[in-house]
């Protein structure tokens, strides 16, 4: 079984963003960047159903700037076996995305596509339902656990309120979720062999589809602050505070 | 401007939530339909007929549809989406499983979690877990929206008299299926309906120790929420996350215990109405957005905190 997954370059999560002086975008200039979290999530599923022997080949694919090749590194490091690069300098959208790991997924046929659930950059959570929707085939999304029969993908899904298990016919799109696993550290061996694995990088204009963005960021600015309060001095002002001054129990 | 809102429902009641998508289509300014599909589901349109706002709830009753999955419900408001400007849900992880898959369906870029309506096609929604917010305008002739339920109130679940009107349509893809649920059953509120949360962090140090959290919310009628760290190190569930890749809740009132103040926690519930702290850590970020802090011992505190209340 030949599983692709997708990673997204993102800023590294213990960054703390800012928007940029003129408030046009976030600041990104001297920023840490790092695969995507539930990205990470991902790839490390796919490598342990490829030492269980489920999967045979993974192929990490980025849609992204040149730099987003750090990323495909980290997952060939982590155990993918080889990368595809579609290069754009733009910052393209979910839909976008879609379309170009579509392109790419008609040309692979993998059995599976795992992505993360979300990036933290956008938080758009679009992209692999977008791309399940383009390839016609099943999608679960928040996955927390994923079991394989004959032609069939049984998944349980963090849904609001507990657990959802549904059956998927293969190739099937799985986005994972935070509990799905906990990723392993790459090796020192494993990051120097990765340095060999062949990564293809294709641009953008020559994959045939239109990344025209379709919604236009007009500004970015930081949340209303909420203003610091008071610090109570035992359990009982606290309480006396809730009852009397909030009046919320 | 006419508005398809996908309603979520268990075939018997409306999700309260839906009711805020409804205030969030009020403020587009258009004539708002309602879509309840799924299996003997007449039940639950009737209730929709009786919200506030909406003028025509339009009912797909059939296997393909229940469960909402994903693959037959996005095919299914495709096939609608032509008699429609915007197509709105909730989010909740059942429309963020469809929304998307609807939107690249009708080749629509989506836009996810929106807090605020600037006018007909441009929109607030937080980004980079909450700590920035972007101002977007959508180019796209229709717009697939999913609405931050804390950011609108909700529409009134009566006083409404829509028309019902039943559509025969049934497709099933035979690309997923159902095979079982497993729901958390509990006394307590759902942690987006409560008006009280009580959430606990990595100082909890166990998931034996969330016990504490208990007494305290049966006393007040609590919701118990988790930070991610508390998920992360596996003291309890994914479902009870509150941030901003969990649930976003905006409460009358807050509790975070042994909860830090980490960025993505803040943007799950910075938007409820009184927070009060209770960490060892007096320098914690937390109580940066706390109206009330207790620096002190979580152990001796919440027992003691039970009590009193």
């Amino acid at each position: 079984m030949k599983a692709i997954v997708a990673v997204k370059r993102v800023v590294d999560y213990n960054v703390k963003v800012r928007p940029k002086s003129d408030g046009s975008a976030v600041e990104l200039t001297n920023v840490k960047m790092s695969i995507n979290p539930f990205c990470e999530i991902a790839v490390e599923e796919a490598v342990r159903l490829k030492e269980k022997g489920v999967v045979n080949e993974i192929v990490a694919v980025s849609v992204g700037s040149t730099q987003s090749q750090e990323q495909i590194r980290t997952a060939l490091a982590l155990g993918a076996d080889r990368g595809i690069l579609v290069q754009t300098e733009d910052e393209l959208e979910p839909l976008a995305v879609a379309k170009c790991l579509e392109k790419i997924c008609n040309k692979e046929e993998p059995d599976l596509v795992l992505l993360g659930k979300q990036a933290i950059d956008g938080d758009n959570n679009q992209t692999g339902q977008m791309l399940a929707a383009l390839m016609e085939v099943g999608q679960a999304t928040f996955a927390s656990e994923i079991s394989f029969t004959d032609d069939a993908v049984t998944v349980t899904r963090e849904v609001d309120g507990g657990l959802q298990t549904i059956k998927l016919k293969m190739p099937a799109v799985i986005t994972s979720d935070l509990r799905l696993n906990e990723p392993r550290y790459a090796s020192l061996p494993n990051i120097m062999k990765a340095k060999k694995k062949p990564i293809d990088v294709i641009d953008v204009n020559e994959i045939g589809v239109n990344v025209d963005k379709r919604v236009q960021t007009i500004e970015v600015q930081l949340p209303p602050e909420r203003e610091a309060g008071i610090k109570v001095e035992n359990v009982s002002e606290l309480v006396d505070k809730l009852r009397n001054e909030a009046k919320v129990i | 401007m006419k508005i398809l809102i996908l309603a979520e429902h268990d075939n018997q009641d409306i999700n309260p939530l839906t009711l805020n998508s409804v205030t969030a289509a009020k403020e587009l300014d258009g004539e708002i339909t309602m879509l309840v599909s799924g299996h003997n589901c007449k039940v639950a349109a009737s209730q929709a007929s009786e919200i506030s706002g909406v003028s025509k709830v339009l009912v797909c009753d059939s296997p393909a549809y229940d469960k909402a999955m994903a693959e037959n419900t996005a095919k299914l408001l495709s096939q609608l989406a032509k008699d429609y400007d915007y197509i709105i849900a909730t989010s909740t992880t059942s429309s963020k499983n469809i929304m998307p898959r609807l939107a690249a369906h009708i080749d629509v870029q989506a836009i996810s979690d929106i807090s605020g309506i600037v006018d007909h096609d441009t929109f607030m929604r937080p980004i980079y877990a909450g700590n920035v917010i972007a101002k977007v305008k959508s180019i796209d002739a229709k717009k697939v929206i999913t609405v931050r339920s804390t950011a609108f109130d909700a529409a009134p679940n009566a006083g409404g008299s829509a028309e019902v009107e039943e559509m025969s349509v049934s497709q099933e893809l035979g690309l997923s299926s159902f095979v079982s649920e497993e729901v958390v059953k509990s006394d307590r509120p759902e942690l987006t309906a409560a008006g009280i949360v009580i959430s606990g962090g990595r100082g909890m140090g166990s998931g034996e120790n969330f016990s504490l959290l208990d007494g305290i919310a049966d006393k007040l009628g609590a919701a118990i929420g988790a930070s991610r760290a508390a998920v992360d190190a596996g003291f309890v569930p994914n479902d009870m996350q509150v941030g901003q890749t969990g649930k976003i809740v905006a409460p009358e009132l807050y509790i975070a215990v042994g909860i830090s103040g980490a960025i993505q926690h803040l943007a799950g519930m910075k938007d409820s109405k009184v927070i009060a702290a209770i960490n060892k850590d007096d320098e914690a970020p937390i109580f940066s957005v706390s109206d009330y802090g207790l620096v002190g011992d979580l152990f001796s505190v919440l027992p003691e905190f039970e009590e009193a209340i």
